[in-house]
């Protein structure tokens, strides 16, 4: 593994025809972190991804890794692994075979490939025909590719399509031992729950650009916005509240919403006070309220729709 | 290893690791070595008995040669000449029509006694082809247009013998000379005539293409000979002349009736049996399992977005053709260089034992057959290679690539007319089929030199550079476009 590769995208901008693809793209994906990379289909990830790879050209911006351009990487893949589309096998080449091209690309050997099959834990299906892998062993084999090179970051596009729920707790488990041993990881999902519990900071995209980029902790703190709910009949539980600087609203016969304290204080001053209540439960928000939050005005509709 | 090295690696790996490709190329060469070895011509040398062989005389620079010949000759010893006057030409076919064939021959020779084969010179007048000075088989030089009737004159002097025309017997003007160092000094001398099978093109339609041979014999008239006296007539080589040629002298006329040639044997339609190219009929079958192969290792990976994790892996563009390239090529090229050296050593024995008459082709030659066919494949699937990455799309890419390099052979082969195969043989790919030509085409010779018979238009590598020149115009615009557009 080489030392650093953040990867900086500064202001990518493309136009396919009429559709504008990228417009001013701009985030960076630190070392030691999982960075989502979220949005609606159609928002730019995969276009973005694929100018970072260098594959597609941009018309104007510039992605980096490690300060340089992918392109001028000697042995790309020993610094930045990447999964794109599952699908890209030639199905009459074994796992293992696929993975041996492109271990022989990059100056690696056979031992290299059996490694990262193990790894992945394909090692028991190396010789079989990649075409007749599900789709769940086909992302499994695609990040095994992504982690032939040792790199120190990783692109990936929607790894968690196709997967069964225990396919999708092992991928998560494998981005976030990627981030623990130092490595810039970059997931992309249309999915914003997907991410939940795995990624550190989430680059939210919409319409070819960065609608959001803040940590997961800002995120669902924004997007929760200390909001407790109270269960109690008691009268002056509202008064006793507003005193202490919250903004109370009923919410049905027996509940308020209390905004503004947390949810230990709000226990703490009613039972200072001895005002009965049933229940003070936290509003919890999840990353996937953030985001619908995020990208209420962001997604392109009309552009999905027809 | 450098960037190049370790992507010519990678596309080897990805080659061999098909199973698909890898059998496709092995069936392409087995189905070369099948086609060729396979039952195909049948002949008669050899098959009644002893005295059947198809034995051709050899001459003086050890090629196989036709001499047969009327001969009246006389013999000279030490320097001389002899003069005479072509009076009159006229032809006839084996069918009867009164035809004079373009290189019917009437005329002065010189030649080491009368066995077939052996060295001379001759001056002579023909049908078609104004007066000719000939040596030693294969040696041809023009003197002036015209017919008879004519004056000619042959000299002995020392080594060298001299060809001289006339119209009017006073003024001479030489048509060359020849230096025959091998010449013994008592030498036979005299008049002779000769007329070559007759081959024409009896129909030829698209998709039919018909040819017929028939014996023509040419009678010469000569007078004004001088020496006047001393001439015997003698029927030189092969046994059919005997049947209708002949000698006569009546006072000052000679009249020499004859059918034959003197000049090297050929193969096709006016000669005898066929050529090493006879082997090689396969080529078209491993060239279309070739060039498809070629082809899918560029729209393979197109199909399915394959083309992404290549160029991942080594962002040079150009870099990753060329290693494909050279991939496809070295595999194509061994493949085809051994299924040709397989056909054309076994080949030939099996044609010889159908009782085919195989000319024999130099080392040489034959290095140079296995070798382009090797190098005609090879450069054929490049090529393919080169429009399946301009094309991007499998079925649109093999019928283009089909379309351009494998279909005007075939066509060529069965269904067009020989002046349109031989100008698609001229500016299409397939002219690279040129490298399998072994015969050697005499201008002086009578015969159908047509592609069918294995004569090409093009020399030997000329036509492979047309096909080199395609690949390469190809092989650039991929690069460009490949490096230009998005993966």
């Amino acid at each position: 593994m080489t030392t650093d590769a953040t990867i900086e995208v500064r202001g990518l901008r493309k136009r396919y025809g009429p559709h504008l693809a990228l417009d001013g793209m701009t985030f960076t994906v630190r070392p030691g972190q999982v960075t989502g990379f979220v949005g609606p289909n159609g928002a730019g990830k995969s276009t973005t991804m694929r100018v970072i790879l260098g594959l597609d050209r941009a018309d104007g911006g510039s992605a980096l890794v490690g300060g340089r351009p992918y392109r001028s990487l000697t042995h790309p893949l020993r610094v930045v692994g990447s999964l794109l589309d599952a699908g890209a096998l030639q199905p009459s080449r074994t796992a293992r075979n696929h993975l041996l091209w492109l271990a022989h690309s990059q100056g690696l050997g056979a031992a290299r490939v059996d490694e990262v099959l193990d790894i992945v834990g394909l090692a028991s299906v190396a010789r079989r025909r990649a075409g007749g892998f599900s789709l769940g062993m086909r992302q499994r084999l695609g990040i095994a590719a992504a982690l032939l090179g040792d790199p120190a970051a990783v692109l990936l596009d929607e790894p968690f399509n196709g997967m069964d729920p225990e396919g999708i707790i092992w991928t998560r488990g494998v981005l976030r031992s990627l981030a623990a041993e130092g490595r810039a990881v970059l997931v992309s999902s249309h999915l914003m729950g997907e991410l939940q519990g795995t990624a550190d900071h989430v680059v939210i995209a919409g319409r070819g650009r960065v609608v959001a980029d803040a940590t997961v902790a800002d995120l669902l703190a924004a997007a929760a916005g200390g909001r407790v709910t109270v269960r109690t009949t008691a009268p002056g539980a509202g008064a006793v509240l507003a005193e202490a600087g919250a903004t109370v609203t009923p919410a049905g016969p027996d509940a308020l919403t209390v905004s503004g304290l947390a949810a230990e204080e709000v226990t703490g001053l009613l039972g200072a006070r001895r005002v009965p209540f049933s229940e003070v439960s936290a509003h919890r928000a999840t990353l996937e309220d953030a985001y619908l939050e995020l990208t209420r005005d962001a997604v392109d509709f009309r552009g999905a729709a027809s | 290893m450098n960037g190049f090295l370790l992507a010519v690696r990678a596309e080897w790996t990805k080659f061999r690791t098909v199973p698909g490709w890898v059998i496709a190329t092995a069936l392409a060469a087995v189905a070369m070595v099948g086609l060729g070895l396979g039952p195909s011509m049948q002949g008669s040398c050899g098959r009644h008995g002893p005295g059947s062989e198809c034995a051709m005389p050899v001459g003086p620079g050890g090629e196989e040669v036709t001499d047969a010949f009327t001969f009246a000759h006389r013999p000279l010893t030490g320097d001389g000449s002899v003069t005479a006057h072509v009076a009159s030409m006229t032809g006839q076919l084996s069918d009867d029509r009164a035809l004079l064939t373009p290189w019917a021959k009437a005329g002065l020779i010189v030649k080491d006694g009368t066995r077939p084969g052996s060295s001379y010179a001759a001056v002579m007048l023909t049908g078609a082809h104004g007066v000719r000075m000939q040596y030693d088989y294969t040696h041809d030089r023009a003197g002036s247009p015209g017919t008879a009737p004519r004056w000619l004159r042959l000299t002995r002097s020392g080594d060298t013998v001299t060809g001289a025309e006339s119209v009017d017997g006073a003024q001479w003007t030489d048509v060359g000379s020849a230096r025959l160092p091998d010449l013994p000094s008592t030498v036979e001398i005299g008049l002779f005539a000769t007329s070559p099978q007759y081959a024409e093109i009896t129909s030829e339609s698209i998709g039919t293409m018909s040819a017929a041979t028939q014996r023509s014999l040419l009678t010469a008239a000569f007078d004004k000979v001088t020496p006047a006296d001393g001439w015997t007539g003698t029927l030189v080589g092969e046994p059919t002349n005997r049947d209708r040629g002949g000698y006569q002298q009546d006072g000052d006329r000679h009249i020499l009736t004859g059918t034959g040639d003197i000049g090297p044997a050929v193969a096709g339609a006016t000669g005898l049996g066929t050529t090493v190219t006879q082997t090689l009929v396969g080529t078209f079958a491993a060239l279309i399992g070739m060039v498809v192969v070629g082809t899918l290792m560029a729209t393979g990976e197109y199909r399915r977005g394959l083309i992404r994790t290549t160029l991942a892996a080594t962002p040079g563009r150009g870099r990753v053709l060329a290693a494909k390239a050279v991939v496809v090529a070295a595999v194509t090229f061994v493949t085809g260089v051994a299924a040709a050296a397989a056909v054309v050593t076994l080949g030939q024995r099996v044609l010889r034992s159908n009782g085919v008459y195989v000319h024999p082709a130099s080392t040489t030659t034959e290095l140079r057959v296995i070798a382009g066919t090797g190098a005609l494949l090879a450069v054929a699937a490049v090529l393919a290679l080169a429009l399946g990455t301009l094309l991007r799309r499998g079925t649109t890419a093999v019928t283009a690539a089909v379309v351009t390099i494998v279909l005007p052979y075939m066509l060529v082969l069965t269904a067009l007319p020989v002046d349109a195969g031989r100008w698609v043989l001229r500016v299409t790919p397939a002219a690279a089929f040129a490298v399998q030509q072994s015969a050697k085409q005499y201008d002086q010779v009578e015969n159908l030199y047509i592609p069918v018979e294995g004569y090409f238009p093009l020399p030997p590598w000329a036509g492979f550079g047309v096909l080199a020149a395609y690949t390469a115009v190809a092989l650039a615009a991929a690069a460009w476009l490949l490096r230009r557009r998005d993966a």
